[in-house]
């Protein structure tokens, strides 16, 4: 066999985090351009803790942008497939930003951030607009270069101000069953009671901190950012009252690598750009139609997705569901009655349940739940059905089975 | 198997050298080092009794939940033996990679890719510097 190629660590940007990971069996790789851990433990373990308790991940490598300035709002919506412009402070939004083509650039949160000194909430929707409203962007990595070079050259007149906070400052997602109550405690707001895609300033211990109610992994749970120097306290007393909060053997929160992040976010049928998302892919056929707003808006790409929607005859994003163990991976081609109809974008062995799935883009006679499609796997054709996306919805699978250690 | 009687080649498979009644053999099996890092097995390939197989070309394969890797043959010559308990104790090979956890056994019919092949000392190296 093959060795994967490990880091040279000295080539790669590191999150506050590094040290840690390392010092705890994290096995580094580079992901877009950073030295992170794809896995502690085994894959399996790690994505069942997740599923069953708390998993803590450090998604620090992922960019932080902060937006301010009179016409932020008419800049970042001349820019955005979604409206944010009415957004209310602690609002968040999934956005994508894409070319004259209607091509993705990258898919986006997008934060209405509280305005200093205007206590503007959620609820008062007659509050006067502050003058100077601010934003935050949490970007791909591996797309930060990209999008701060595109904000660059579309800034033209507007009078708004950006810059990275990415190196600045530590994110950490919390994210499980048991996400919420574990880290509820610890924060100086009521964490319960924010609400999904919602955000708020507060404070972890001593620590400043913003928190969110997003995630990437199909489970409930929250994300925090805070200053990179206090990462590794906040994450080690996330982890300590895990241990406390003790069920039999070990605590209920562990860390959780980029491999374990990528199963999860299979299963709950979450779009990675790089896979599937590309310049090549629009948000129609990517299935991400919930994040445009096309009707009296003037943005980059709006012409083209306009005509994408009028003749809608693109491949579209479907999930797969096989047999057996052989797993689909990326670029293995997908056929319909023996004709190529398309290609794996990405697909995994799910450990939720056991069997491989996959999504990929087809062509549209050929993605109806229900048809019988094959791939070639390595030479072999095997048999995959076309299941409706998300594989996995939190809730729906408690009934079927328990997901105990059953692996080894 | 001891480890330290076994050869190892660059790709991580190892074989035990036997010289029977019948002519010299190959048992092989992948390296408690490999096995670490492919890490969550799914499923194995293994090649059918009676295939030719050539040295450094691939005979089996190994599906994870991360990657599929392709294991090499570390010696010429016919598949003789299976373990066929294998696909449904995928565990086995990490608990005992040079015993129980044994792949195939191949009648060796050229010798060639055996100077290939390093002792476990070599091997340790190459595994410090991957690693």
């Amino acid at each position: 066999m093959t060795v994967p190629q490990k880091t040279k660590p000295s080539d790669l940007a590191r999150t506050a985090l590094h040290d840690w990971h390392v010092a705890h069996g994290g096995r580094m790789v580079d992901f877009g351009g950073w030295s992170m851990p794809m896995q502690y433990s085994t894959i399996l373990q790690e994505h069942q803790t997740t599923r069953t308790a708390v998993g803590l991940f450090d998604v620090s490598h992922m960019g932080r942008l902060h937006f301010h300035g009179p016409d932020v709002g008419r800049f970042l919506d001349s820019l955005l497939t979604r409206r944010v412009v009415d957004m209310h402070a602690g609002q968040i939004r999934y956005s994508l930003i894409c070319n004259q083509q209607g091509g993705i650039l990258d898919d986006v949160l997008v934060y209405r951030l509280e305005t200093p000194g205007s206590q503007a909430t959620p609820h008062s929707s007659s509050t006067p607009r502050s003058p100077d409203p601010s934003f935050q962007m949490v970007v791909n990595a591996s797309n930060r270069t990209k999008i701060l070079d595109w904000l660059t050259r579309q800034k033209a007149d507007y009078d708004v101000q950006f810059h990275d906070v990415t190196h600045a400052t530590t994110m950490i997602a919390v994210q499980g069953p048991l996400a919420i109550s574990l880290v509820d405690p610890l924060l100086d707001c009521d964490l319960p009671a924010l609400r999904y895609y919602r955000g708020k300033r507060t404070r972890f211990a001593q620590w400043s901190c913003y928190v969110s109610r997003t995630g990437y992994t199909g489970e409930d749970g929250c994300e925090l950012i805070v200053a990179a120097t206090d990462g590794p306290p906040v994450w080690e007393s996330i982890l300590r009252h895990g241990a406390e909060r003790a069920t039999g053997k070990g605590g209920i929160a562990a860390p959780i690598g980029l491999a374990a992040r990528d199963t999860l976010r299979l299963e709950a049928a979450m779009p990675l750009y790089g896979h599937e998302l590309t310049e090549q892919t629009n948000p129609i056929q990517a299935g991400l139609g919930f994040a445009l707003n096309l009707q009296n808006r003037q943005f980059v790409g709006h012409e083209a997705l306009m005509n994408f929607q009028a003749e809608n005859h693109q491949p579209l994003r479907i999930g797969l569901q096989l047999d057996g163990k052989r797993v689909p991976r990326e670029g293995y081609t997908i056929l319909h009655a023996g004709q190529p109809v398309g290609e794996v974008t990405s697909g995994t062995y799910s450990p939720t349940f056991e069997r491989p799935i996959a999504m990929g883009y087809v062509k549209q006679s050929a993605g109806a739940p229900g048809t019988t499609l094959q791939i070639d796997i390595r030479g072999k054709l095997h048999r995959a059905v076309v299941v409706p996306l998300p594989f996995y919805q939190r809730g729906l699978l408690s009934a079927r089975k328990s997901l105990g250690n059953r692996h080894p | 198997m001891n480890q330290d009687d076994l050869l190892f080649a660059k790709t991580h498979e190892w074989v035990a050298i036997t010289t029977e009644d019948e002519g010299r053999f190959a048992t092989l099996g992948l390296s408690a080092f490999a096995v670490e890092e492919l890490s969550d097995l799914v499923f194995i390939e293994l090649p059918e009794v009676g295939r030719q197989v050539k040295a450094e070309e691939p005979f089996c394969e190994v599906e994870s939940v991360k990657a599929v890797s392709d294991l090499y043959a570390p010696v010429s010559g016919e598949v003789v033996a299976v373990n066929d308990t294998l696909p449904d104790a995928l565990e086995t090979l990490k608990e005992d990679p040079y015993g129980a956890g044994w792949i195939a056994k191949i009648r060796i019919t050229d010798d060639a890719g055996l100077t290939h092949l390093m002792d476990y000392k070599t091997y340790q190296r190459q595994c410090e510097e991957e690693g």
